[in-house]
């Protein structure tokens, strides 16, 4: 698979303190690649890197690069929100507009975007994301009822509607079902799966299972470095480095 | 698993990794000595003896199912990841290795059992031998086991060949035996036997280090050539 991202060389600050040290990542297209690793080890801060989020938080800044097929995120004259239109995101919480209808919440990101369509190609964003993020069954009969009215799961896979809305290349996903019960995750899990054949998709995660389920390539990082990235399955077997195998092993102090 | 490791946050995981590790040596122990007594049994004609190790066999069977079950739990209830898994899916396999030594032990003393019913066709020389081959690459291997000792498991493994060897010349010495005297075939088949079960015993000791050597490498390396295992 060729690579759609790539970070070079890219640290992250919050003003003086380096969150995560020069990773070098090859993130491939069409696969899942989970990050792993204890709580503070910059594996939010690696995502949020990666579509400009991170620069939101103040006194935060990147150095190094990512590129987006081959072309770098952080050059200058850039524009942050087309590379975040590019590479969506999914956050921990499902973050749907409460007041809201259900097919407001979809289009939402097409308004914000400046996309302007006529009422049958909006109608036509909202089912085609819907059905991709396998909540229209759920949801085909109350489209105006408001965001908050879904279950929490539900609510998630509006979220990745709404990513999925407008069209975005990579999909950033941080602990995307830590506020979800098993079935839930089990949905979006099997999503996941689905939508690598169209998306690059990366995920954090604190559950590990999760990773070892859903993603092709893992990696682990630990104190804001990369410590081991390699094939899901040999992470999980046979991990080279020591400090991987006391993490998933559960050794860690 | 490595014992120089860092424990477990999860203490009742670190616990029952541990039992499980106790029980496989336990096992191991046992198996072993059920070996040297049943060559005993054989070469003393102690038919008491070999009734004895008989009945010891479901010791060895409760032993084999308490294992299967620890290492069940463990894989259900706690998801083991690399080094962990291997040393789990090592005890399930190891395991039935140890038990299929134990029923080799009873098989022995069972063909025993009939051999003493009849007069001794000649002194055991070469079985006591591979006996004590086959004994040691047992407890070689379990050694290797305990101690994630790749270097002893190559030689458990090297060391089948002498056993095999041996085998094969107790044949040639049983043949010219029926060869001379039909009457002695009925006696000298029950010792073959006794032979293949001592090298059934080996191959399973065999068996045990090369997962030894795929527990502590993530390589396997089953059904390769002997001479370039672990290296």
């Amino acid at each position: 698979m060729p690579d759609k991202l790539v970070t070079r060389n890219l640290s992250a600050f919050f003003g003086k303190v380096r969150g995560i040290k020069s990773i070098d990542l090859n993130f491939s297209a069409n696969v899942v690649t989970a990050i792993i690793g204890p709580s503070g080890c910059g594996k939010s801060t690696l995502v949020r890197c990666l579509n400009r989020m991170h620069e939101v938080v103040p006194g935060a800044h990147a150095e190094g690069q990512v590129l987006l097929d081959g072309e770098d995120i952080y050059a200058p004259g850039v524009d942050a929100v087309q590379v975040r239109r590019r590479i969506g995101m999914v956050f921990q919480k499902p973050t749907p507009f409460p007041t809201m209808s259900i097919e407001d919440n979809v289009a939402a990101g097409l308004k914000l975007n400046g996309v302007g369509l006529n009422a049958a190609e909006r109608d036509e964003v909202v089912e085609r994301s819907l059905r991709q993020a396998a909540l229209w069954e759920e949801v085909k009969d109350r489209l105006r009822k408001p965001g908050n009215s879904l279950s929490g799961g539900q609510q998630q896979r509006l979220c990745v509607a709404r990513a999925l809305a407008v069209k975005p290349e990579v999909l950033l996903m941080d602990e995307p079902c830590s506020a979800l019960d098993p079935i839930s995750t089990a949905r979006i899990e099997e999503l996941l799966l689905e939508l690598k054949a169209d998306y690059t998709i990366i995920i954090v995660t604190h559950n590990m299972q999760q990773a070892a389920r859903t993603a092709d390539y893992t990696a682990f990082m630990y104190t804001g470095d990369l410590i081991e990235f390699g094939e899901t399955r040999q992470i999980f077997t046979n991990p080279t480095r020591r400090e991987t195998e006391d993490y998933i092993t559960g050794r860690f102090g | 698993m490595d014992t120089t490791q860092p424990q477990h946050t999860n203490r009742q995981y670190e616990e029952d990794l541990r039992e499980l590790r106790a029980g496989l040596i336990k096992m191991g122990g046992l198996v072993e000595s059920q070996i040297a007594e049943a060559v005993d049994a054989l070469v003393n004609r102690d038919s008491e003896k070999a009734r004895e190790i008989i009945g010891g066999d479901a010791e060895v069977n409760r032993m084999d199912i308490e294992c299967d079950q620890r290492c069940l739990n463990l894989l259900a209830l706690h998801q083991p990841a690399a080094g962990d898994l291997r040393f789990i899916t090592t005890g399930l396999k190891i395991t039935t290795d140890l038990e299929r030594i134990g029923d080799n032990a009873v098989n022995i003393c069972e063909r025993a059992l009939e051999l003493n019913e009849e007069p001794q066709l000649k002194p055991y020389i070469d079985i006591p031998r591979m006996a004590q081959v086959a004994q040691s690459m047992v407890k070689d291997s379990i050694d290797a086991f305990m101690r994630n000792d790749t270097v002893l498991a190559q030689e458990v493994i090297d060391r089948d060949d002498v056993v095999d060897d041996l085998q094969h010349q107790i044949y040639r010495e049983l043949l010219s035996y029926m060869a001379e005297d039909p009457r002695t075939i009925g006696c000298a088949t029950k010792i073959l036997f006794v032979s293949k079960y001592l090298e059934r015993i080996a191959d399973h000791a065999t068996n045990i280090a090369e997962m030894v050597v795929f527990m502590v490498n993530g390589k396997n390396i089953k059904h390769m050539d002997k001479s370039k295992s672990t290296r």
